[in-house]
């Protein structure tokens, strides 16, 4: 393979004058924490809404909950990505003046954020379903006995253990998130793959420019990793396979 | 604002040849992925540290970078790789969809190596001892003891990771593959119909979708009961 590596591209003025090269990697960088520091915000928040009315006894609370996880489980990613942009504004007008007024920008990553968020909150539903679901039903019965009401049952003794029970599959769904918020840049946001797919075609040294994102995914995977592993350990229920002693 | 599906109907013949590429993608990538990602599960299980590392470095690369930055990195990259093997004086354009179809058989191969590596694990050690007792060999014993069942204990995994891939191959967007999302967004744009086509794309992916999985929950009902 005849290819020259030139890593001296970082250091190259870009074409709009104000930095070099490696400044957009950074700037793309952090667009994509941006994006999945908030959409993991909102994932976690209707996450475990929707999760926990899944586990209920309304028939139509469940029915609702399996309909949200269904409804964004069963669309790519890509094309609710598309919605989120081009279709949804188009019937709240309030919202279409503002994404017209305003800098693209902000409206891509509105549309971005609630995008990912969203469609991670079906998938944490799931994961909140099952660890609730994990737990021997004689945890519900005795927060009843000692006479707290349902609600009070979920938040001082349910959720608390389900939390704890589910976080390595919730490690894995931030680890998406990140991956997936690189699809932001179909509706045009300048996230960290945008960005290196740009700086390789203004200089035509994209495999530099792609070993420069790949390497930030893999250490940004690897903290991530890292820092959930540890607070596995810190909460991890005792008695457990995963709780140690 | 004024919808008319017509355009959507008008398009119909141009987003068949999209959704036939959709599918042709989805099922080599599949088998194919099948294929590689059962030879890395066994290279990731062997006994070779060598063997095992670099099997396990390639998963583990494949699954923490997004799947768009792969498909970037293959674009650019097959080319060069072909030309590298033919000797020829240029890189080699092969075209976005041949393109897409090496990316994703490369990309599914690590995670259908995990998912095949949780199946030949979910088989008790016995089963290979005894295969060996009888004196087989180890190709012998991996081809006809362990992974029929290893493969038919995964199939319901198989599947519904094949659903995942079905709407990922959508991604194929960003190379300009006339995939189905890829032949809807040329006519949407020619037509500026996006918010008619955007919503038919939605509504065909979910139907598809939404009955594959209930298929795949229902299988996974049976094969319970048999085993």
């Amino acid at each position: 393979m005849n290819y020259n590596w030139n890593w001296g591209v970082f250091f190259q003025q870009t074409p709009d004058g104000d930095g070099a090269y490696w400044e957009w990697i950074l700037a793309g960088f952090y667009w994509t924490l941006a994006i999945s520091a908030l959409a993991w915000i909102i994932a976690i928040v209707v996450g475990s809404f929707v999760g926990t009315i899944r586990t209920t006894d309304k028939p139509w609370l469940v029915r609702l909950g399996n309909a949200w996880v269904e409804l964004f489980r069963n669309i790519p990613l890509l094309v609710q990505m598309f919605l989120w942009y081009f279709v949804i504004p188009e019937f709240i007008p309030p919202l279409k003046n503002w994404m017209v007024s305003t800098e693209p920008i902000y409206a891509q990553f509105l549309a971005a954020v609630l995008c990912l968020g969203l469609f991670t909150s079906a998938r944490i539903a799931e994961q909140v379903r099952a660890g609730i679901q994990s737990l021997s039903r004689g945890q519900r019965n005795a927060g009843m006995a000692v006479g707290l009401t349902q609600v009070q049952v979920y938040r001082f003794v349910l959720l608390p253990m389900a939390f704890r029970i589910i976080i390595p599959p919730l490690t894995s769904e931030t680890m998406n998130l990140i991956k997936n918020s690189s699809i932001a840049l179909t509706i045009g946001l300048a996230e960290l793959t945008f960005r290196s797919r740009e700086i390789g075609e203004y200089t035509f040294n994209f495999f530099e420019a792609f070993t420069a994102a790949t390497v930030i995914y893999i250490v940004v995977a690897m903290t991530a990793n890292r820092v959930m592993a540890h607070v596995e350990r810190r909460v991890a229920v005792p008695g457990y396979i995963s709780g140690g002693k | 604002m004024n919808l008319d599906f017509s355009i959507v109907i008008n398009a119909l013949p141009y987003l068949w040849q999209g959704m036939q590429y959709t599918l042709q993608l989805t099922a080599t990538s599949a088998v194919g992925g099948l294929f590689f990602g059962t030879l890395l599960a066994l290279a990731r299980l062997s006994s070779n540290k060598i063997l095992s590392n670099t099997a396990a470095g390639y998963v583990n690369l494949m699954r923490s970078i997004p799947l768009v930055l792969v498909i970037f990195w293959f674009f650019f990259l097959v080319p060069l790789i072909a030309q590298g093997i033919t000797g020829a004086e240029r890189p080699i354009q092969i075209g976005a969809e041949r393109t897409a179809m090496i990316t994703f058989i490369l990309f599914e191969a690590a995670y259908f190596c995990e998912i095949m590596r949780a199946g030949i694990q979910s088989i008790p050690r016995g089963q290979v001892y005894s295969a060996y007792a009888l004196g087989l060999t180890y190709g012998q014993s991996m081809r006809l003891v362990i992974l029929p069942q290893a493969f038919r204990n995964m199939i319901p995994v198989l599947l519904t990771q094949t659903i995942i891939l079905f709407q990922d191959t959508s991604l194929v967007y960003v190379i300009s593959a006339t995939d189905f999302v890829g032949a809807a967004s040329k006519i949407a744009q020619r037509d500026s119909r996006l918010i008619e086509m955007y919503l038919f794309v939605a509504v065909v992916y979910f139907v598809l979708c939404y009955t594959l999985s209930f298929l795949v929950k229902r299988l996974q009902k049976k094969i319970a009961v048999i085993r």
